[in-house]
């Protein structure tokens, strides 16, 4: 694929996005002696000059203006819930915020960081064993990569992160306090819990008293100051409750900034350069290898960058859309069911039961992203599904993440939208209430999936990326019944009023729920069934390796950023002591 | 005439050592390692570097109360470096502030220190100085007022205020702090900040390494004082500070992040050792500080209250911080010093602390200038600095304003 652009000097390894995958292979691809190229289409942002004190509590900028967000003037996609309809640009970003920008979407997460079940690996095999054939439609996969072969990638992670929680499961012996169902880990977690607010602890008094096995959620706010394997220090958090949708101006979330930065940009062999928006990953004559990229910069001109390994580091659906516009790999086709790339998209259902208390002070502005008490009876596979005619689960939670002034209203049912009323609700109710939330898993299907937009194009005249849709019978029933779980421990809870919401009707991309996006590049055992192997090295090109959430077959129960952080440092292994021996495909076909 | 005889001189002295028999000159790696680890303890390179050019290559504003001088070049080059330098002349200029044309150095070149490093090491510092890449880079001619901007003026303070002479070991004292004095009165030209000056730019020999101001920052006090020295800091901590640019009571910010950067972090624990050895038991004079300001008072209430909304969430409420990351301000040496400049200037316009190889992370402080006003900025510095058994001299709001325009007019200079 010949290009016009202007021909940079080649390097060793182009990194194409600036996230947090991308800062893992800077360092571990450095540290094997590569020179590294990062590419990141948005601008630079740390914690001093981007996001003080002084000002990183700023709702309106942050949140309602999107200050930290992809810019939908720039790149968006357009969505559908079922491949009848015709799909329309999102103008404004609602249901999941992707991020622009160096750190990517690891500066505004919450830092609610888990690892997947061992069975969730499994989850074809392990579900067709146990209930038998999956319902029409779906589509799930083994991951072909194991839990036991993650775990020292997770224990990396969270030991990079300094994840603040409390072990489980150490090498097979449960730990009190600790989640039981986890699966088995090393050692303990790097820091202790966070300090306890209320509202979890009489969720947690409630769950005990309902036989449940309580436990504090693991956090990436930080419960104590810590320094990590790096060198890197982070700073203890202070409670602030502006986490999610928040840069953290106090060192105390981790993000790439706060865990890779400050090590990484100080090697001589690592390059990034900012404004800098790839277009295209260009391929040799054969098709066999990438040969690098196509990028804008701010100037607008185009340039080719060519690269020995690339390495897509772009926010979930970027990859599989990237990939699209290369011509690399065989686009998914729903009639027919082949193809891989755009396959499998994925997402996360999720629904609430709030709680309004009288005599209960629950100090909400005292929060941090990932400050709650979780349950996991009813995740995956810890529970007999039988007759209960879905598969999957999720964790259910009290979190205490913020009672931000704008966003943060918590009213009981039946309370008007706006005036009076509503004002005397929410001052009756903003110091007193609580949630329980519910983060159910997300199965694939068919019909879920992700091509190219015939009709609308991004400001570089490329087809945008088509999302096509929706929850399916097995989410709804999943989702129903985690709310009717969550509803128990509600009741248990003794709150003057419980109003639970379920998930109800077909998927709405405008209120937002997570930013928990999967698929597209699955990753798995065959060329046939995945567009990427084992060790997220493309199928068809073996030079090049995809990251992030875009490689999940499915979506397990769990938020998903620590198996991202995960992978990455198992893809950056077999890349250090496989493939630089020896470049070609890892797996053979 | 006076010039015309000192070229004759120059050759004259030129032709002597041409008529001397051929010597091998030692460039020994030993040598010239030792010169490589002077010029790290002179910190040459940061005033020999301009921001966009050639380390050594000179050209670098520095700021002095009588106007800019620019660094000079001093790599190999022949024609606008030292290239051409006889050792002697280089020695000359070390030992006497003099150029090889007989003109006087000004001071901002510290030699009244680099008179006290004996020939041997001046010469290793000689010789390293001649492995460095020659780089072209004609020197800016110095903006001074008058009468400084007349080098034959420095005749006249030089026999004020200097002395040539190479430093003396104390004999009553250990290798030690023998080394550490040595260090710190020539390589390390450590009063060319830390000792204040006189009217004429002198240092004052007598309240040596008390503090001075430089660059409308308050270099502190470094004497073995408890409060506002570095008594209470262990040989352990000085070490730890100068090498990573980190201890637990404190970061490098400001000035002493590049001194860090490109000088004590690259020295060996030794002298680190010694360094700290010497300050700590140099004499910072009595404490004279008034008694704290009472709690009551009216800027301390509102001192209080600005602290707990903006100062807190990393310092803390008791003040105690987070030791290695951000630094505590009970009995913190440099938030009592008796010139407020530099905890004004930091609330102003916040600091980045030096990142180095050990401590990559650099915390920095937000600037509060946009966001507090000069009484708030005096209650909140007053507040910090005679809280939790701190105790300083008051800071009025005027201070604070006189600062905030001299900042802002340089911004505005864009230098």
């Amino acid at each position: 694929m010949a290009s016009s652009a202007k021909k940079l000097p080649s390097v060793d390894v182009v990194l194409v996005g600036f996230g947090w995958t991308a800062a893992i292979l800077g360092q571990e691809l450095t540290d094997a002696g590569l020179n590294v190229l990062a590419l990141e289409r948005g601008g630079w942002r740390d914690t001093s000059t981007d996001f003080a004190v002084t000002f990183a509590q700023d709702e309106l900028r942050y949140y309602y203006r999107q200050a930290l967000f992809e810019e939908m003037a720039r790149e968006t996609l357009t969505f559908r819930n079922d491949p009848g309809q015709t799909a329309l640009p999102m103008r404004h970003l609602g249901s999941f915020l992707p991020a622009t920008g160096v750190g990517g979407a690891s500066i505004h997460w919450n830092g609610q960081n888990w690892r997947f079940l061992p069975s969730d690996f499994v989850a074809k095999t392990h579900n067709t064993q146990r209930y038998g054939a999956l319902p029409e439609g779906m589509t799930i996969q083994d991951w072909g990569v194991t839990y036991d072969e993650l775990e020292p990638h997770y224990d990396k992670f969270e030991y990079l992160c300094g994840i603040s929680g409390k072990a489980g499961n150490i090498k097979g012996q449960i730990q009190p306090g600790g989640n039981p169902f986890e699966g088995a880990r090393a050692r303990e977690y790097p820091n202790p819990p966070l300090d306890m607010v209320y509202a979890p602890t009489l969720f947690e008094a409630a769950a005990r008293e309902t036989g449940h096995k309580p436990f504090p959620c693991p956090a990436a706010n930080m419960s104590r100051p810590y320094t990590n394997p790096l060198g890197v220090q982070l700073g203890p958090c202070t409670y602030c409750g502006f986490c999610e949708k928040f840069g953290c101006g106090n060192y105390s979330k981790s993000s790439a900034q706060t865990t890779i930065h400050p090590v990484l940009l100080r090697k001589k062999n690592f390059e990034l350069r900012t404004e800098c928006n790839v277009l295209k990953v260009l391929k040799d004559s054969d098709g066999k290898r990438a040969t690098g990229v196509v990028y804008i910069d701010a100037q607008g001109n185009e340039l080719e960058q060519p690269a020995e390994m690339v390495i897509l580091c772009g926010f979930a659906h970027h990859n599989p859309h990237l990939m699209m516009l290369s011509d690399i790999g065989k686009r998914y086709d729903p009639q027919t069911g082949e193809g891989v790339i755009g396959k499998n998209y994925a997402y996360q259902i999720v629904s609430g039961v709030d709680l309004f208390f009288d005599d209960k002070i629950m100090n909400p502005f005292v929060g941090a992203g990932a400050l709650g008490v979780g349950i996991d009876e009813y995740n995956g596979d810890n529970f007999d599904h039988t007759g209960l005619g879905f598969i999957g689960g999720g964790y259910l939670a009290c979190w205490q993440t913020n009672g931000r002034p704008i966003e943060y209203h918590p009213v009981p049912k039946d309370t008007p939208k706006w005036g009076g009323k509503w004002k005397a609700a929410v001052a009756k109710n903003y110091l007193t209430s609580a949630s329980i939330s519910t983060h159910g898993a997300m199965m694939s299907h068919r019909n879920n999936y992700l091509d190219l937009d015939p009709t609308y194009r991004n400001a570089y005249g490329q087809p945008l990326l088509r999302l096509t849709f929706d929850y399916t019978d097995n989410e709804h029933k999943m989702s129903d019944y985690l709310t009717e779980r969550a509803t128990d421990i509600a009741k248990a809870m003794k709150a003057r009023e419980i109003h639970a919401k379920p998930r109800t009707g077909h998927y709405d991309i405008v209120p937002y729920q997570t930013t928990h996006n999967t698929g597209g590049a699955m990753m798995g055992a065959d060329p046939k069934s995945s567009a990427v192997n084992r060790y997220l090295q493309s199928w068809d090109l073996h030079n090049l390796f995809v990251m992030g959430t875009s490689v999940y077959p499915q979506n397990p129960g769990y938020n998903p950023t620590g198996t991202v952080g995960a992978l990455t440092y198992w893809a950056a292994e077999a890349i250090k002591t496989q493939y630089l021996k020896n470049p070609g495909p890892l797996v053979q076909a | 005439m006076r010039n015309i005889l000192t070229v004759v001189l120059a050759l004259a002295i030129v032709s002597l050592f041409s008529v001397l028999p051929a010597q091998a000159e030692d460039t020994s790696f030993a040598k010239v390692e030792r010169g490589h680890h002077l010029v790290d303890a002179g910190d040459c390179v940061a005033c020999h570097t301009d921001a966009k050019g050639k380390p050594f290559a000179g050209g670098r504003p520095i700021e002095t109360p009588f106007g800019v001088i620019y660094s000079p070049n001093i790599t190999p080059d022949r024609e606008t470096g030292i290239g051409a330098w006889s050792d002697e002349d280089f020695y000359r200029a070390m030992h006497n502030g003099v150029r090889p044309n007989g003109a006087r150095l000004y001071p901002a070149f510290p030699y009244p220190y680099f008179t006290k490093m004996t020939r041997d090491d001046v010469m290793a510092v000689r010789a390293y100085l001649k492995t460095l890449p020659a780089e072209k880079n004609a020197r800016k001619q110095p903006d001074l007022t008058w009468p400084l901007n007349h080098r034959v003026f420095m005749r006249g303070w030089d026999m004020m205020f200097f002395k040539p002479g190479t430093f003396h070991p104390n004999a009553d004292m250990s290798a030690e702090w023998n080394r550490g004095a040595y260090l710190v009165e020539g390589p390390g030209h450590c009063g060319a900040c830390h000792t204040p000056k006189n009217e004429l730019g002198a240092d004052k020999n007598s309240e040596a390494l008390h503090g001075g101001i430089v660059q409308n920052w308050f270099a502190p006090k470094i004497a073995g004082n408890m409060r506002d020295g570095t008594g209470a800091w262990s040989i352990d901590d000085v070490v730890a500070y100068l090498k990573t640019g980190r201890n637990k009571s404190s970061g490098a910010a400001g000035p002493m992040a590049e001194v860090v950067a490109d000088s004590t972090s690259k020295l060996p624990d030794a002298d680190l050792r010694a360094i700290a050895t010497y300050i700590k038991d140099a004499d910072g004079g009595p404490d004279k500080t008034p008694p704290p300001l009472a709690q009551d008072d009216k800027m301390m209430v509102a001192g209080q209250a600005i602290y707990a909304d903006s100062c807190a969430a990393c310092h803390q409420a008791d003040g105690k911080g987070v030791p290695g990351m951000f630094p505590p301000l009970v009995h913190n040496a440099n938030a009592q010093q008796r010139d407020p400049t530099t905890v004004v200037r930091v609330i102003l316009q916040g600091a980045r602390t030096v990142a180095t190889g050990a401590r990559p992370t650099p915390f920095a402080m937000p600037p509060f200038d946009w966001k507090l006003t000069d009484q708030q900025i005096a209650a909140v510095a007053n507040y910090v600095r005679n809280s939790w058994g701190n105790a300083a001299p008051p800071v009025p709001p005027d201070k604070v304003k006189d600062l905030r325009d001299t900042l802002g007019k340089k911004l505005n200079d864009g230098s």
